[in-house]
């Protein structure tokens, strides 16, 4: 297996991108969607995600560990590229530089999203549906959360499509067609989900 | 003298080291040109738009039918042959350029070495060669001769690599025409006995892994070779041979 660290790194940097951070994202999303049944409901659902018992491990193993890894090596997959979509206008070639874009995006954004919530939740202040209600009270905030949460959904569902390709799961130009309307239908579906999620505080 | 003439924006370059600057020339129409009747014509005449006397300009070129990938460079913004280019279907004014992905050796003319470097680092070939007569290798059935013939028109013409956005200076990626070969090599039934050679060799850093689906390739290639088609199969291939390698396998 000399030499084959760089197979091995971007093998797991694809899979991690998968399991755990894109199962994640998606647990994350139903279970904020609570929200658009109500506040208490949120706080009730909230309040059972953060006294799982192992919290800490399963956020650090889970989320923290694997993301930043990802985001990480992803940052230097992305600014080892040279993109050329204005000369090489193909459909792929804008999906390619998009997943660049939104993995950037999503970096910013959930890091800052971070902050404002686990971090403030380390120095006390408490996780619940008034703490998002107030976030998303301003416009720039809400315009940020779209954006960001949007980018995330994106990434990861054009990104479902090549974990297909680069674990060799769709190889036929048919199979890969296919694969693309079908990730693009997680995208519109996760899409719905994170967007009435982010009205619901508002 | 008739009016019509075609315009050619030309990027010269005088040697490796020196920087490149553009160059322009015109000359009276003839049908049915294509860009290397219109280089010759230059070199025949050496003089540029302003009527300046100017040294010809170099470039590649071998076959003149699109078989050896030779004369590829980038025209009108797409990296393609110049011996197919044919002038009456071009926009003018021309633009030729060097296919920068490779390093310049003089005007159009690159150096491909590094494709030809990759093709033996992959093991792009089928070892026969033994100290006694092997005798007759298993046969290959025919529709997986028509399947492997597509594959093994590859000109190493590097049009794929020009395209390809994880081909750069930032990045070791040895591109997808050599991927493609090995699946071609690995194919056949008595390149097969070395499967595991050649896909250990594209799990190397700059190997298989670099691609990003961008699907460039495919799109570009003059040869038509399903070049993404070959990096999925490469893909799950590979995801094989790495378990493999990691546990052990019974199978040899
Ligand atoms: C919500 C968090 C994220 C999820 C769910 C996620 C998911 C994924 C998935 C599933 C892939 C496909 C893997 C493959 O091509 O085989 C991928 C690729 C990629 N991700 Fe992420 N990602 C996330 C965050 C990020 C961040 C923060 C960055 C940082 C810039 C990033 C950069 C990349 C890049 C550059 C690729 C392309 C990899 C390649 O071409 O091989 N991702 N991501
Ligand atoms: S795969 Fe196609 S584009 Fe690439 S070198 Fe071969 S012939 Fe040229
Ligand atoms: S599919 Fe891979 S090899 Fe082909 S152009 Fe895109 S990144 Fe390059
Ligand atoms: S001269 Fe051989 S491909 Fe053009």
């Amino acid at each position: 297996m000399a030499g084959s660290r760089n197979f091995n790194t971007r093998r797991l940097h694809s899979l991690l991108g998968v399991i755990p951070v894109g199962l994640f994202l998606i647990e994350h999303l139903v279970v904020n969607y609570f929200a658009t049944k109500g506040a208490a409901s949120f706080d009730n659902a909230a309040d059972f995600m953060g006294n799982l018992p192992f919290r800490y491990l399963l956020e650090a193993f889970v989320i923290f560990i694997p993301l930043y890894f990802h985001a990480i090596y992803g940052l230097y997959i992305t600014f080892t590229a040279k993109n050329n979509a204005s000369r090489y206008g193909y459909f792929r070639n804008w999906m390619f530089l998009l997943q660049r874009v939104t993995g950037v995006i999503t970096l910013i954004y959930v890091s800052w999203h971070v902050w404002e919530t686990r971090i403030a939740a380390a120095f006390g202040a408490e996780v619940n549906y008034q703490m998002m209600a107030d976030i998303l009270s301003s416009p720039f905030m809400v315009a940020f959360y779209l954006i960001g949460v949007l980018s995330a959904v994106f990434h990861f569902s054009n990104g479902l499509w090549s974990f297909f390709v680069s674990w060799g799961l769709t190889v036929s130009p048919r199979s890969q067609r296919v694969s693309t309307y079908v990730t693009m239908g997680v995208f519109v579906a996760l899409a719905i989900v994170s967007v009435r999620t982010i009205f619901a505080f508002i | 003298m008739s009016a019509k003439t075609i315009k050619f924006i030309i990027t010269r370059q005088d040697s490796p080291e020196t920087a490149p600057y553009q160059e322009e020339f015109e000359l009276s129409y003839r049908p049915n040109m294509n860009v290397i009747s219109a280089l010759m014509e230059i070199r025949r005449n050496p003089v540029n738009a302003k009527g300046e006397a100017t040294t010809p300009i170099t470039w590649e070129m071998n076959c003149l039918e699109e078989v050896c990938g030779a004369c590829s460079m980038v025209i009108n913004g797409k990296p393609r042959q110049s011996c197919t280019a044919l002038v009456d279907k071009l926009e003018q004014p021309i633009r030729l350029e060097p296919m920068k992905t490779f390093p310049v050796v003089r005007d159009l003319a690159v150096d491909r070495s590094r494709m030809f470097d990759a093709l033996k680092r992959v093991k792009a070939w089928i070892p026969i060669d033994g100290t006694y007569d092997l005798g007759p290798g298993p046969r290959m059935p025919e529709t997986k001769r028509q399947w492997a013939y597509e594959l093994s028109k590859c000109m190493t013409c590097g049009v794929c690599l020009e395209a390809c956005p994880n081909v750069n200076s930032k990045s070791d990626f040895i591109g997808p025409a050599p991927l493609s070969q090995v699946r071609l090599f690995n194919a056949h039934p008595t390149g097969a006995m070395n499967k595991e050679e050649r896909l250990n060799a594209i799990m190397t850093d700059g190997g298989l892994a670099s691609c990003g689906n961008s699907q460039n390739c495919v799109q570009s290639c003059p040869k038509g070779i399903p070049l993404t088609t070959s990096i999925a199969a490469l893909n799950r291939d590979t995801t094989f041979q790495a378990f493999k390698n990691f546990f052990g396998s019974d199978r040899v």
